[in-house]
Formats: structure tokens, sequence, C-alpha cells
């Protein structure tokens, strides 16, 4: 009980205070104190977590038990935390990044009523709490606990202007999408209780549990795990969702929908790496997947005008590259990315929010245009992101997608060309949202350019220090190539991989190569940005309709129509069949036939009791003919 | 303590004290004074109630223990007792009336004395039959539970009640007949006491000397009864008409509790009695319950009524605890055993909602309805769990035992969990498309004159939202209530 961890449950628990308080006290509180109590708790957990994780750093992790929550005699789950260095880098991304878009929301959603105001905070911080049981826990029920938590608050906040149906059918969509997920992590969950009748990580990878599994169970549950992953973490088939999860408020996309909840299959799979390490099938699956949904996301980011649909598309593309990295075995560079992009999208996400903001809630960026000069620092921040996520030296973009893309390219070359091919337009459709937001010349109406300024200081900080970290946040796992002593991000998380490592050695690339490939891809880069800018600063507004494949490409692939019509509508439609034909005419019909017909049958025999005695004579004569002739012939 | 000493016990009281103060409800005249009676009456059986559960490690209570001399010729006798599964069911129905009570506190009947005393009659009904150890007593409260009921749909119900009550009591009345063909069966086989040949007690029936062959046959009397209770597809039909129809009052009981009472039977009078029938049979029923699950989920997202939405989703809920059962596995059963708590509070709630709203507006129509959120957010709020609890959130009472009966489901086959598993999406599409519609959105002519709940109805609806989430974080209470029911059924088909 000496053990310093022991407070950690101090960091989920907090959230969850600031949770009750804004939640109950809506009404009471003002906007000042709710938007202080929402962050407060936030920065409390946040300073905890840096606690924690130079705890582990010095190699103090622990598994923290509180109470046993099934405690059967078939099941055993305890109510547990895990504090390890997955864990603890988790939880300073959550509760850092986190910390940064409660300041902003302060300021953003300041033109909300107070209760409203209060409600807000509340949702996020139960979203914070949910988040934190997610990463925290030491089984795959806390797990799950804090997977659905994440999906009900992504729910909550997509649907926070409910007034709008278009807003709640996204937030429906959402919801029923990660549900469709869940169901495979749920399966995932039962297939391993079934085999080694436990869900804790501590014994699920202990090596006499996993020689329980054939590999065809390994590959069965790791699958499993994965179709759970591509609902929460937007991948194809489930990613749909993720766009249109663009109706919340902009702080909630950057905060669920950019830098966190949306990393949870990744997560999830890190922290079971080493199943995933023993199912090569499911690796190449995840590969593939990861490859399929960044080159779609990246062709659909390429034709959109909303510049929130453009970063929701490229957030898809950058989770598609991060489960490369899962599937080629670079666990690491997953991690790393996920840390990375959670900087640099956040920073996005915020901007952009800043630039609605000062465009009175305008999205389309066809009306935008120069904002460069009237909103100095939002730009200059912006910028710094667009750098970071092109992949460009030394920001933070460039060192985590390069550990990810010379992972693919060792394990197969192909992989790297599909991947280096999708960076080349992330570079271009990044630069694109640029010049056409803050270059050339302003395309609004002349309300808005007089409303234009550059947004406060609420806003400014979170901007400025995501920035920060967008340039600096790469170097702390510098490849060991650049600089000796570098890799400190693979050392400081290898006792999490160790399992699979040893299973299957990293691969290590001679230096010439590397040098070559991030030579290849930096150039191709800064060679489509360029592009971008020369084609898109002198953008001007056209009535042109897209045509042919741009028109497909606008119209995201059709996707959304193709579910439409081979699942929604005859799901519909058989429930609809159900409910007429099997329900109403089939089975209660036969009931209430079995009901007419004894009705039926009754009146019928109730005319042989007609009342007059010749006729009863005569059955009666005829009943004793038969007895007769029974008794005569058997 | 002695149990000589001791003139009654907890079962006895928990039958006795309903059918008592449904007995005095009957002599007062005055409207509120029957209201204000009948709700102390029903928080005194809760009391009582909790007694028992505190008193749980008392084996004196235990099972066939307390036991009167009735019709001993015939070898039966007034046995009662509570186990695990007892108290969880007889502390649910205690529960559940006061809450019924409160929430329809300011509903109008007319002879208001008559409507609650059957109404307790009804309790009473049902504790007798959680509690019988005596195959008799059993068939005899199964009935007594079932007949109030009757009145009271075809007295205060709706429109189309004749006819709605009428299936539901032909329905329910035959499979009652062909259990007691069952019940006489098996008492033929039962070795002989002190009075007679053969006997009707629970222990007796579990040591019948039944063939492989009399066991498959007699199984279908007895499942027939109570999958026609819970209702199993596709003995159903008679429950959307009978939830649609009855008096709201009715239909909390009817959803909450009665339908557990084919759970009850299954458990104590089915698979303990013909352990190598049910194993036989096991994919019968559990193929049944699952393309149930699926059938009323689908049949759910279709619907425009907001009480045949909550029917058809009670049934989709109910599959899935009668599939956990038969895939006889102690983490299916086990999972059972709370969920039958948690789905009774969980389906009252939804009642008691839909209740309000159709008080307030006069619809259930969810397309005629829309924005409520804005005029009663304390409502929307304390309706956005319930439903969260009804679709087994985690955190939420339903999540833990949903999630054990799904693992006993997997247990027996993959494959069944799969497409069982279809119904948890499916149940997140019907339950957000009615939030969406009833409560998001604009406000309309109809629901613009929607007031916030009155304090009684805020105060039942916060205590239950408050047992949705103490028993979702900390449902081990009700696994250590249960665990002896558990080990005793698991250790009969073992």
């Amino acid at each position: 009980m000496n053990n310093t961890l022991q407070l950690v449950w101090l960091i989920p628990f907090l959230p969850l205070v600031g949770f009750l308080i804004n939640g109950l006290g809506r009404k009471q509180l003002s906007k000042a104190l709710a938007g202080l109590i929402g962050s407060g708790v936030i920065l409390a957990s946040f300073l905890i977590s840096v606690f924690v994780f130079f705890q582990v750093k010095s190699g103090n992790t622990k598994v923290v038990t509180f109470f046993k929550f099934i405690n059967t005699d078939s099941l055993h789950i305890n109510f547990a935390f895990q504090i390890d260095q997955l864990s603890s880098l988790f939880l300073l991304i959550i509760t850092g990044v986190g910390f940064l878009i409660h300041v902003y929301s302060t300021s953003y959603m300041h033109d909300e009523e107070p209760k409203d105001f209060a409600k807000y905070f509340a949702y996020l911080n139960l979203f914070v709490f949910s988040m934190l049981l997610l990463v925290m826990g030491a089984n795959y029920i806390i797990m799950f606990i804090g997977w659905e938590g994440v999906g009900l608050c992504s729910y909550l906040l997509i649907g926070f202007w409910f007034t709008n149906n278009d807003y709640t059918d996204a937030a429906k969509k959402a919801f029923i999408m990660n549900r469709i997920g869940d169901l495979g992590f749920l399966l995932a969950v039962f297939w391993l209780l079934t085999k080694i009748g436990t869900v804790n990580y501590a014994d699920v990878f202990s090596a006499v549990n996993i020689a329980k599994l054939t590999p065809a169970d390994i590959t069965g549950i790791t699958l499993l795990l994965f179709v759970g992953a591509t609902g929460k973490s937007a991948q194809i088939p489930l990613y749909t969702w993720l766009p249109d999860a663009m109706a919340g408020p902009t702080p909630v996309s950057a905060l669920i929908h950019a830098a966190t909840m949306v990393t949870a299959g990744i997560y999830m799979i890190t922290r079971s790496n080493i199943l995933f390490t023993m199912a090569p099938f499911t690796q190449s699956v995840i590969t593939i997947i990861g490859l399929a949904t960044a080159v779609l996301a990246a062709t659909i980011a390429l034709k959109q005008n909303d510049i929130k649909k453009v970063l929701a598309y490229s957030t898809v593309s950058q989770l598609g590259y991060m489960f490369v990295g899962l599937g080629v075995g670079a666990y690491t560079g997953a991690v790393f990315h996920v840390m990375t992009h959670a900087f640099f999208k956040a920073l996005l996400f915020l901007g952009a929010g800043s630039v609605i903001h000062a465009m009175g809630g305008e999205q389309d960026m066809r009306n935008m245009g120069g904002l460069k000069k009237y909103m100095n620092i939002t730009h200059i921040t912006f910028l710094l992101g667009c750098l970071a996520i092109a992949g460009m030296p030394p920001f933070a973009g460039f060192f985590s997608k390069d550990e990810i893309l010379g992972a693919a390219f060792a394990k197969n070359p192909i992989y790297w060309i599909v991947g280096v091919l999708t960076a080349f337009m992330t570079a271009f459709y990044m630069f694109r949202l640029y010049a056409m937001t803050f270059l050339g010349k302003f395309r609004g109406t002349y309300d808005q350019e007089h409303h234009l300024h550059e947004s406060p200081a609420a806003i400014t900080f979170p901007l400025i220090t995501l920035a920060i970290l967008a340039v600096v946040g790469g170097w702390i796992n510098i490849p060991g190539v650049f600089m000796n002593g570098g890799d400190k991000l693979e050392q400081f998380l290898s006792p999490i991989f160790a399992g699979s490592y040893a299973i299957v050695a990293k691969r290590e690339l001679a230096p010439t190569t590397d040098y070559t490939l991030m030579a290849v891809s930096v150039l191709g880069a800064l060679g489509a940005l360029i592009f971008a800018i020369n084609k898109f600063s002198k953008y001007e507004k056209t009535t042109v309709e897209e045509t042919g494949f741009g028109k497909v490409l606008e119209n995201k692939w059709y996707v959304d129509e193709l579910y439409d019509a081979i699942i929604v509508k005859p799901l519909k439609k058989l429930s609809t069949f159900l409910n007429n034909v099997v329900e109403k005419s089939g089975i209660d019909g036969f009931v209430n036939g079995v009901g007419k017909s004894v009705n039926y049958g009754s009146r019928q025999i109730r005319l042989l009791q007609s009342g007059q005695v010749g006729n009863y004579v005569l059955l009666m004569v005829i009943g004793i003919l038969i007895l007769f002739i029974i008794q005569l012939f058997f | 303590m002695n149990p000589a000493n001791i003139w009654i016990t907890f079962p006895e009281l928990l039958i006795w004290f309903p059918l008592l103060a449904g007995m005095i409800t009957l002599f007062i005249k005055n409207d509120k004074s029957v209201k204000a009676w009948s709700l102390i009456a029903t928080i005194i059986t809760l009391i009582i109630s909790i007694g028992s559960i505190c008193y749980s490690a008392d084996k004196y209570f235990y099972i066939n223990n307390v036991s009167y001399y009735w019709l001993q010729y015939l070898g039966a006798s007034f046995s009662v007792g509570l186990d695990g599964m007892g108290r969880i069911l007889t502390l649910l129905t205690a529960v559940s009336f006061p809450i019924i009570f409160t929430a329809t506190y300011k509903n109008e009947y007319k002879n208001s004395n008559l409507y609650y005393a059957l109404m307790l009659l009804t309790q009473a009904g049902l504790m007798g039959v959680f509690v019988a150890t005596d195959a008799l007593v059993f068939y005899f409260f199964w009935e007594l539970a079932l007949i109030p009921v009757y009145f009271l749909c075809s007295r205060w119900g709706g429109e189309k009640r004749i006819q709605a009550t009428f299936k539901f009591f032909i329905y329910t009345f035959l499979g009652s007949l062909l259990m007691l063909i069952g019940i006489i069966c098996v008492y033929q086989h039962t070795a002989s006491t002190d009075y007679c040949k053969h006997s009707f007690g629970v222990q007796a029936f579990y040591a019948a000397h039944l063939s492989h062959t009399q066991q498959s046959c007699l199984f279908w009397l007895f499942f027939i009864a109570f999958a026609i209770k819970m209702p199993v597809f596709p003995f159903h039909t008679w429950q959307p008409d009978a939830y649609e129809q009855s008096p709201t009052s009715t239909t909390m009981v009817l959803s909450g509790i009665m339908v557990k009472m084919g759970l009850f039977g299954v458990l104590r009078w089915l698979i303990p009695v013909f352990p190598l029938a049910s194993i036989k049979f096991g994919s019968i029923v559990m193929f049944l319950s699952v393309a149930g699950m699926i059938y009323a989920s689908c049949i759910a997202m279709v619907q425009d009524d907001l009480k045949r939405l909550a029917a058809y989703s009670s049934i989709a809920h109910i599959g899935l605890m009668c599939a956990a059962i038969f895939s006889m596995t102690q983490i299916g059963i086990e999972g059972v055993m709370i969920q039958m708590f948690n789905h009774g509070i969980n389906i009252i709630a939804l009642w008691i909602v839909i209740d309000l709203l159709e008080k307030q507006t006069g619809v259930r129509k969810i397309s005629q309805l829309g924005g409520v959120a804005h005029k009663a957010p304390v409502l929307t709020i304390l309706l956005v769990v319930i439903a969260f609890a009804n679709i087994a959130l985690p955190l939420t009472n339903a999540f833990v035992g949903e999630f054990m009966m799904f693992s006993g489901v997997f247990k027996f086959s993959a494959w069944y969990a799969a497409v069982a598993g279809l119904s948890i999406i499916l149940a997140a599409v019907y339950t957000l498309n009615m939030i969406q519609k009833v409560f998001y959105g604009q406000v309309n002519t109809l629901t613009s004159t929607i007031k916030e709940i009155s304090w009684n109805e805020k105060l039942i609806l916060s205590v239950v939202v408050i047992l949705i989430i103490a028993l979702g974080v900390f449902p081990q209470p009700m696994f250590d209530i249960t665990k002896d029911t558990v080990a005793a059924i698991v250790t009969r088909f073992k």
C-alpha cells in the first residue's frame, strides 16, 4: 500500500467529480465557474499523470486493484488499473491535450446559455473519465467500460445541439456504427473467456494461457478485436460515421474525433500486441485495411470544401497509417504517430475552430481566403500544423510517419509505395486547405469581413502550446540513424513489446535505404504542397460543378449511399415485412385462427342440440348401431 | 434462533401481508386513503423483503423448511421457502410495487379500492409463486397471480381490452393446464411419503424416477407453459396487445415481474426436474430464443407506438435470458439471476416514462412527438439513462448480466452468440431512434404543452436511476445472494 501509484484512482476520479458538479449544478453555476471546474479537474489529473509518468519512467509499474467487480464461481473480474509505460503515455496525451481543449472551449462555447455551457463541460469531463478508464483498465472489461463510455459521450456531444435533426442523425450513426464494432470486441472477449477463462491482461498474455490457444483461436480473436478497432478508430468499412461526427462543436472534434477517442483502437491493439504478433494473417488484414483506408480517405479529402470535413477525412487517413504501423509490427511507430497526431491534429482542428469562430460559423472554404492578415496567431500555428502533418522535417509528423513507412518498406515495398503516395496526397490537400483559407483574397460577405478578428487568449494559448508540441513533439524519438542515443520512446515502451519482439525481431533498415526513403517522401510531399499553394492561393469561386471522377470524390465514393442501399433499406424492408406479414398475418393470424375455428366448430356442434326429441332419438339409434357393429366385427 | 419459537417466517409474511393488505383495501371507501394505504402496505412488504435478504445467511429459511399440513393425503403440503433466486425475485416484486404506486399516484381509477385490492392480490400471488416449494402450491399461486391481472386489464384497460385480455387469458391458461397435466404426471413418479404414495414437494420432484422418454414428453408440457409466460418466440403474440391495452400500472407488473415467472419456472421446475431433456432440447429452445431476439428487435425498429416498442424490446431481452438458461452454463445462469432483477427495474422505469408522456400529450405515437427535451430536460436526462440501461451500456445495471449471458451463449455456440449479438446493435438502433424522435428535434403543437415532471415522478425516477447506476457499478451483492441457487441448479445438470 505504500506504493505511490495507489493514488492513480484520482486521475479518472477528478473528471468524474467535475462531471457530477457541472451536471447536477448546471442551473446554479455561472459560466466562469463551470469552465473553471471543468478545466481545473483535468489540469489536476494532468499533473498527477505527469507524476505517474516519472514514476513509471523510473521503473515503478503496478496493477492497482480497487474492488471486486464480478466475483462468481465462473468469472472473476477486478476493478483494477494497470499503470505501465503504455498507459502512462496515453494518460499524458489524454489529460494534456484534454486540458488545452477544455481551456479552448471556455471561449469557444461562450455563446451558449449558462446551463448548456455547464452541460457541455459535464459531457466533456465524462468523456475524459471514460477515456481514462479505457487506457487504465487492467483487463478487457474495464477497457470495454471506457470503450462504450467514450462512445456514449461522443454520441451526446455530436448531438449537443439536439434541435437540429441532421446533428442527431450524425450522433445516432456514430453510436450505432461503433456498436457494430463493439460486438466484434465483445465476441473476442467471450472467445477469450471460453478458452482461458480470464480477461486480465497479465493472465491473458502469460505464456501458459497463450499456449491454450490454437493458431485459429488467436487469428479469430485478433480479427474480432480488429473489428472493434475499425468501429472506434473509423477504418473501412465502419469509417463513415467520423466525417458526419463533425456536426459536434469543433473542440469536441479536436478532442474526441482526432486526438483521443479514435485512437482507442490503436491503443487496444498495442495493448494486445503479443496476440497480434502471433497472428500474421490478422496483421496482413490490418495492414491492407489500414492502407486502403488511408488512400480512400485521402482521395476524398482532396475534393471536400468544408474545412472540418477535410480535417475529418485527414484523420481517417492518418488513423489508417497507424494501423499500417500496427500491421507491420511497428508498434512504437503507431503509438508515436498517435502522439504526434494528437498534437498536430488537435492544433489543426482548434485552428479551424478559431477560423470558424471568426467567420461567424462559416465552414465552407470557398467563402474564406486571405485570413492571414486578420488572424496572425491562428495563421502561424495552423501553418506549423500543416507542415507537421505533411511530414516536413523536423516537424513531429515527419518522424512518426517515417517510422511507420520505414517499417512498411521492410515488410513489403508495395506497402511503402502506397503509403508514400498517400503522404503526397496529404501534403496536397492540407496545403489546399491552408491556401484556400489563409492565402489569396477574402471571398466571404461584407459582414463577415468586418467581423474578422483574432481569437482571444483562451483560444490562442492552446494553439500556441500545441504548435510548439507539433514542432518539437517528434524529437523524443529521433531515429538512431540521426543521433546517437535516439529512439527514446522506443526504449521507454520496450517492456510492452518485449513479448512481440521475442517472436518477430524488429527489422532494421540499412542507413542508406533509410535516407533514400526519407528523401523521396520529403521531396514528394514538398512538391505536392508547393503545387497546392500555387494552385489554390488564387482560388476563385466558380459555379462549375465537378464532373467525372472529381464528382465521385466529392460525393465520397458514394459509400453512404451504398450502405443505405445494401444494409439500411433492406433491413427496414425486412422489418416491415416481419411486422406486417409474419407477425400480424402469420403468427398472430394463426393464433387468432385457432380461436376462431374453435368458435366456429362449437357453433356447428351446437346445432346438434336442436331441442327436438325426434333428432335425439335418431342420433341414439345411430349410436347404438355403431356400437353394435363394432362389437360384432372386432 | 430456535425454529420452534418462530410463529411466522419471511416467505409466509411475504404472501400473507399483501393479501391481507388487499383485503383491507376493499373496505376503504375514500380514494385518497386507498392510494395512501396501498403505498404504505407495499413499503411494509418491501421492508419485510429487505429483512429476508439480511437474514440470508440463516439456513432456517432455506428451501422446504416451512411446511404445514395441507391435503396431506394427496402428498401435498403448504411448503414455502426462500433460496437465493426466491430472495431476489421477491425483492424485485417488493421493490416494484412501491415504485409503480408512486409513479402512478396521480392516475385516477373508477372503483379505486377494487383496483388496488386486485393489484395487491397480484403481488401476493407473485410472492407465492417465488416462494412455493411444493408443486401444487406453486400451481395454485401461478393461477392466483393470473386471475387478478385478467380483471385489471378487462375492467380498466384500453379500447380493445376485451379482445386483448381474452387472448392473454386463454393463451396463458392453456399453458397452465398443460403444466398441470405435467405436474400430475411427474407426481405419479415420485417416491412415497408417510401419508401418501407420492409427493408434490420440490425435492421429491427433483428425485422423481423419470426415464429419458418420459422426461422428453413432460419437458414440453412444462416448457410451453413457461414459454408462453416469458414469452418465447413464437408464443409471444399475446404480449404486445396485452401491454398496449392494459392500464399502465398493470403493464408494469406484467412486464416487470410476471414474465419472470416463466424464467423462474424454467429454473426451478423445468431444468432441475428434467435435466436430461433440457440438455437434449436445449438447442431447439436456443434456436427459438435467438431467432426471437432478432425477430423482436427487427419488429421493434418499425413500431410507432411507444408501448409496442417497449413490448418487443422486452421480448428480445427475455429471449436472451431464455437462451442463457438453456446454454446450460454456469456463467449464463449467473447472468440470468441478476438480469431478472435488473430487467424488471429497467422496463418498469421505461413504462413510467411512456405513461408520463401519454398523460401529458394523450398520444404514444413516436411520429407525433418531438422536442420533449426542450420542455422537460430533467425527464429527458432520466430517460436517457434508462434507455441506455435498456441497451446495456457498461456501468448501468444491465451490462454485467447481459455480458455473462452472452458469454454463456458463446460457450454453447459461438455462432448463436454472434447472431444473438446482432440484437445489441438493433437495440441501439430502435432505442436511439426513439430518443431522437421523441425527445430531440423541434417542439410541435402536441409537445409544446408538456411540463416538467412533478416531484413524485422526479423522485421515483431518480431512485430508479440511482439503482441502475449503483447496481451497474457494484453488482456483486446480487451474485452473493443468488450463489446458492446457481450452484444447486448447476449440480442438477452436470
